[in-house]
């Protein structure tokens, strides 16, 4: 095993991007974002890797930099976080439509306004449905693993498609934590020189981002769809490979004591690891408590998600963004949306959380799955709330 | 598992403790967290910053509320912030200050553990500038032992370079000079 | 076998509509638009070369006695050559 190293997660993160033979980044920096930007300039500045990082001037030149330099053939990064993903808004479908293998960090930022530079997943739920991959990661370890991961998923042949890795803002990024990185030659033999399907080469002309009408347009959104739907295959693939090289193992959607769980809490990002306390001490109370975690948010994994609640009476699912006037958290819908022709089906709680950086403690959790448990089926009065909002 | 709550403010490099703090732990082959208050980082402002060291896998991630450890790196904090605010009552309490653990002990009416050290002092004299963030690591170190002394020494010089053996020399007299007053 | 213009179903689209045949706009004639064409009056062109620079579709070519004249296949009689000859040496004319 290889000696964990302390190091703040957001710079583990441009490391590991430096491990994965990169021909070019083009990364603007924003907060909690910035020092992936720094860290990974710095690393082409110091000539450790041999790479292009281009300065842009905006987010949105940066994706339309890397989706340039991807389509060439070459490996490309880039990073950003909540207005910055905004700005890139109107390339993001672009990129997936090109099937261009871009691999981009976010750190997770609620989206103004008011102005707030803290973590919330306000900023990659406007992004949901623009035919990207995107994978959620829980800490500084799984952001290191993910992203090299991520390379490989993206560029497999059967999947091209972008992949976003979200590492939640503050909470993970500026977080100094202990991290295993992998071994080079290792991460060499897991992660070859991308063979792209079309270069934008003389010798072998072609034409990108072309031009499609009534006539053919809708049966190339099929064909995106489909190739996102069936990435799950390969992503199941990369993550087995990866845990019989590096030995840890990832799932689309992580469970933790929810076998034999009467109820269950379901979290995606970084506040995973501090509900697992929660439900550790609910089961020193006596309540049969459990976790689910979605890891993979995009493709929905749909099977493990069913096969995950199946046994429960009730699911409390956490949201850290609000679809406003709709069904109330992103993850509720698409889980409600999930369950709806199952036969037997959890009593479902939604409660937003952690809006703009509003901490949640253990005993947090805790009080959310005890009163959800004592209230039973009458205390679903509301499709949705907002956890201990004043008022 | 403990949990240190840093006081310190903006420019004084709390933030920067709790790095070395996380990193020497790591070093030690422990679990550690360092990180800051999350927010906007202005100099002068009164911050805090933390730490959370453990021998096994650390998962909690929310903010600390009940910690087992306070330092405060600004002597006029004490006055201006609650620093003994959901410190636990068998904790300890760590001043830069230039008064005694039982001074202290009265303006705070803290029960626990109180330890009292002029690192602004120690600071000027080692490294000709008022800044005690790496000096009160030493009476960190001294009065909760979240690590060995020697585990600073690679973070230091990772850090400072050429400055670090200062930093370490300050360290090390925040450790001696230390003044110490157990639980009432 | 006919030559089809597009995939017919969703899964023959290529993966990212990326289009290996370069050149393939020469496929497509773009001359059947047109309600007007263009007629050159050499003795008033200088041989400036403006409408083949400004011709959208780069079907006016010089030939080899220097005069300039528009490949009916592709001109889409959009007046854009006549417009910008200066000199007065291009005039559009209805077709037919």
């Amino acid at each position: 095993m290889a000696k964990r190293v302390g190091m703040e997660v957001a710079i583990a993160a441009a490391e590991a991007v430096g491990m994965c033979n990169i021909d070019m980044a083009a990364v603007y920096p924003i907060t909690p974002q910035s020092h992936i930007a720094e860290h990974l300039s710095e690393i082409v500045a110091d000539g450790r890797i041999d790479a292009e990082f281009v300065t842009v001037e905006s987010e949105h030149s940066a994706i339309s930099c890397v989706t340039g330099a991807s389509a060439t053939g070459a490996r490309v990064y880039t990073a950003t976080s909540s207005q910055g993903l905004m700005l890139m808004h109107e390339i993001l479908p672009i990129v997936s439509a090109m099937r261009l293998p871009v691999v981009m960090g976010i750190a997770n930022r609620a989206v103004s306004g008011p102005l707030n530079i803290l973590n919330d997943h306000s900023d990659i739920m406007p992004q949901r449905d623009n035919g990207w991959i995107v994978i959620f990661s829980e800490n500084g370890q799984e952001a290191v693993d993910l992203t090299i991961q991520s390379f490989k998923i993206a560029e497999h042949p059967d999947v091209m498609l972008p992949c976003c890795v979200n590492i939640d803002g503050f909470q993970l990024t500026h977080m100094v934590e202990p991290i295993e990185f992998p071994d080079q030659k290792q991460v060499n033999k897991f992660l070859p020189p991308r063979k792209p399907y079309a270069t934008l080469h003389p010798d072998k002309p072609a034409s990108m981002g072309t031009f499609a009408m009534s006539d053919i347009f809708h049966e190339v959104m099929k064909a995106k769809d489909e190739a996102l739907k069936d990435s799950k295959k390969t992503i199941l693939k990369v993550w087995a490979e990866w845990e019989k090289m590096f030995g840890r193992r990832y799932r689309p959607v992580e469970t933790y004591l929810a076998d034999d769980a009467d109820v269950l809490l379901l979290t995606m990002g970084s506040m995973g690891e501090t509900a697992e306390i929660a439900i550790n001490e609910l089961r020193e109370k006596g309540v049969a408590a459990g976790l689910v975690k979605i890891r993979l948010w995009r493709p929905f994994p749909f099977d493990e998600l069913k096969q995950a609640v199946k046994k429960a009476g009730i699911l409390v699912v956490t949201d850290r963004a609000v679809s406003f006037g709709g069904p109330g958290g992103p993850v509720a819908g698409e889980v409600k949306a999930a369950l709806y022709d199952e036969k037997k089906r959890p009593l479902i709680y939604n409660q937003i959380i952690g809006l703009g950086g509003r901490d949640m403690a253990v005993s947090d959790f805790v009080k959310m799955v005890e009163d959800a448990v004592k209230a039973g089926a009458k205390g679903i009065t509301k499709d949705y709330e907002f956890y201990g909002v004043r008022g | 598992m403990i949990e240190i709550r840093w006081h310190g403010r903006g420019g004084q490099g709390a933030v920067t403790s709790v790095e070395m703090l996380a990193l020497a732990a790591i070093e030690e082959g422990k679990y550690a967290q360092g990180f800051p208050s999350f927010g906007p980082e202005r100099r002068g402002a009164p911050v805090a910053a933390f730490n959370r060291v453990d021998d096994k896998q650390i998962k909690v991630r929310s903010g600390i509320y009940e910690p087992d450890v306070v330092v405060v790196l600004d002597p006029s904090l004490v006055a201006l912030v609650n620093v003994t605010e959901g410190l636990k009552e068998n904790g300890i309490l760590i001043v830069n200050t230039v008064l005694s653990p039982d001074e202290i002990r009265t303006r705070t009416k803290f029960k626990g553990t109180i330890a009292t050290v002029d690192a602004t002092k120690i600071a000027r004299q080692e490294l000709g500038v008022p800044i005690t963030n790496t000096t009160m690591l030493g009476a960190v170190v001294k009065a909760a032992s979240p690590v060995k002394v020697e585990s600073l020494n690679a973070p230091l010089k990772e850090r400072f370079g050429r400055l670090a053996p200062r930093n370490m020399k300050a360290l090390k007299r925040a450790y001696d000079e230390l003044h110490l007053s157990t639980a009432a | 076998m006919k030559k089809r213009k597009w995939p017919e179903a969703w899964h023959e689209v290529s993966p990212g509509c990326v289009v290996f045949a370069p050149a393939n706009a020469r496929e497509y004639h773009t001359g059947s638009w047109k309600a007007q064409r263009p007629i050159w009056d050499d003795s008033k062109c200088i041989q400036c070369g403006v409408c083949y620079i400004f011709c959208p579709e780069g079907c006016i070519t010089q030939n080899e006695d220097k005069t300039f004249r528009a490949d009916l296949d592709y001109c889409k009689g959009c007046g854009i050559c006549a417009h910008e000859c200066w000199p007065g040496a291009i005039t559009m004319i209805e077709e037919g």
